[in-house]
């Protein structure tokens, strides 16, 4: 699903963000990204989702080689690729229901499929009675699953979540990570970076290490 | 991938969705792509007119000083096209007076009339006796009692000598002018419409010059939208990234931007019509009062349809034009991060 080759990525302020990045995903895998703060978690899933492109190296993702794809293809490409962050990045001006449609609305989905698709999204999150509700009448919790339902509202195939808990208390990160093993079950493929590392040791997945844009360990499948 | 496995629960509450901007096609198949292409753009007209309406002050405000930047060229416009009018509905060709010596007889004129008919350069030539003078002039000026008392005609015969129109331009007038005036019997001649020509000429000067200020009020509307347009793009910036981090295409994203444009021109190009008609309107009374003196009926018109037209594509053109400027330049500096 995912493929790293050799991927460096380098600010001209800040240096080199990742050196020498290689690993491989296999479809329906799920997997952690752990590291300091400044370690290249974010950089990393930029370039997946195609915000950023690499310095050297080759990044494939779905088995589409991203340092061939043309800029008009990227929309296409991100479609494929469902993005959570810590901010939520939500639309404050528009209702839940809304914010959570955008990746439908921009494909042209019609009307009905929408409004389906959208409902059971936000049914997966727990969130269906507030579909009228601004973000900013919602928890941070309840705002960070209305952020969730938006990813996975188009079933794309990869989901990436940076510091999806980040702001979050544990018993809300534990619901959220709940939500993620669902996602897992069903044959999503995820990649999350975070450094909760106690909910990461309880969870038992493949946890990739990264430290100064160096991956130092993957631990593997457990 | 079927992270729809509830979809089947929420399909009964599908009805009755609160999605204010949703569309009404299905599914998206190969075939129905037109239609979803053409109802997306159709949807995102109304939509992006549902958005200045939403904000009417702002929107009013650009809309505003759109109308008065087109109305004054369109204003100026409609004033040289009534004076044109004005001036059209006089003799288009030049009119010349031969005024004959006293001592010609009405007979003696008749014989220069006939000899002046010859004249290839001639379309028409009118004897007005000395006689037929004396009686329009008291018919028409009133002056029966001052003229009675007159013991011998005043008046001389008048030929009036109309030149086909390839003759009456300045220098061919000025030459017949000239062999006129070297008949023996005439006494002097008179070009009375030259100031007729002198005025077109003018109000050609002044209609090119109404085009050229449209012309740089036209790029004023340019910038107004442009400007309007790029802080919009500016306000709506968070929005545009999280269009795109969710697999927008550019095209998607420019469109709201493009119809805002067209419709500020348009909207804008319709203010400076209802302007230029109230203007006019406004402008009736005192005109036909004027016109009342020089013992005339002309109605000022207002802004015909096909110039309305005009202006209004004009606008919407700026519009578009302003939009697409602003939204190429501006748009591009949006990425998400």
């Amino acid at each position: 699903m995912i493929q790293f080759e050799h991927v460096f990525k380098r600010y001209p302020e800040r240096g080199d963000a990742l050196s020498d990045v290689s690993f491989e995903l296999e479809a329906g895998e799920m997997v952690f990204l752990t590291g300091h703060s400044g370690a290249g978690k974010s950089t990393l899933l930029r370039l997946i989702g195609l915000l950023e492109r690499p310095s050297r190296g080759q990044v494939i993702v779905n088995g589409r080689n991203l340092a061939t794809l043309p800029r008009r293809k990227i929309p296409h490409h991100r479609r494929q690729v469902g993005m959570i962050f810590q901010d939520h990045r939500l639309l404050q001006d528009r209702s839940v229901f809304d914010n959570v449609a955008l990746p439908l609305v921009v494909t042209g989905l019609g009307h009905k499929e929408t409004g389906r698709r959208v409902r059971a999204a936000l049914d997966q999150v727990g969130l269906l009675k507030r579909e009228r509700a601004l973000p900013v009448a919602l928890s941070g919790g309840e705002q960070q699953r209305v952020g969730i339902a938006r990813a996975v509202v188009a079933r794309p195939p990869l989901v990436l979540a940076d510091e999806p808990t980040g702001n979050l208390d544990p018993d809300l990160s534990r619901e959220i990570f709940e939500l993620f093993e669902r996602f897992h079950h069903v044959g999503v493929t995820l990649m999350i970076a975070t450094h909760d590392l106690g909910l990461i040791r309880s969870m038992r997945h493949r946890t990739f290490t990264l430290d100064e844009g160096r991956l130092v360990n993957d631990s593997g499948g457990w | 991938m079927a992270l729809g496995s509830n979809s089947g629960r929420a399909k009964g509450r599908a009805k009755g969705s609160t999605k204010p901007r949703a569309r009404r096609r299905r599914g998206p198949g190969i075939a129905e792509l037109p239609g979803i292409w053409f109802n997306h753009h159709v949807q995102s007209a109304v939509a992006t007119l549902g958005r200045l309406m939403h904000a009417p002050l702002p929107t009013l405000m650009t809309v505003a000083v759109i109308g008065v930047a087109l109305a004054l060229p369109a204003g100026l416009f409609v004033l040289t096209e009534n004076l044109r009018q004005l001036v059209g509905s006089w003799d288009q060709a030049a009119a010349v007076s031969v005024f004959l010596r006293r001592e010609v007889s009405d007979q003696e004129a008749g014989a220069v009339a006939q000899r002046l008919r010859d004249w290839p350069e001639l379309a028409r030539v009118q004897v007005i006796g000395a006689q037929e003078a004396l009686g329009e002039f008291r018919d028409q000026a009133g002056f029966a009692d001052a003229l009675a008392q007159l013991t011998e005609n005043p008046l001389p015969a008048v030929l009036a000598v109309s030149p086909l129109p390839a003759y009456s331009q300045p220098e061919p007038i000025a030459d017949l002018e000239e062999r006129l005036g070297e008949l023996p019997e005439a006494d002097f001649v008179r070009v009375d419409t030259q100031w007729l020509m002198r005025f077109q000429a003018i109000l050609d000067l002044v209609q090119a010059a109404v085009l050229m200020l449209g012309g740089l009020l036209g790029m004023g509307v340019l910038l107004i939208v442009g400007n309007t347009i790029r802080l919009e793009i500016l306000n709506r910036r968070d929005e545009i990234e999280i269009m795109e981090l969710v697999g927008a295409t550019a095209a998607f994203v420019r469109r709201p931007f493009l119809y805002a444009g067209g419709w500020y021109g348009l909207l804008g190009g319709l203010s400076a019509w209802f302007l230029v008609t109230v203007a006019v309107l406004a402008l009736q009374g005192p005109v036909s009062r004027l016109a009342s003196l020089y013992r005339s009926d002309f109605p000022l018109t207002g802004l015909g349809f096909l110039p309305l037209l005009a202006i209004l594509a004009g606008s919407m053109f700026l519009g578009l034009v302003g939009s697409w400027i602003a939204v190429n330049r501006h748009l591009r500096g949006v990425e998400p991060d």
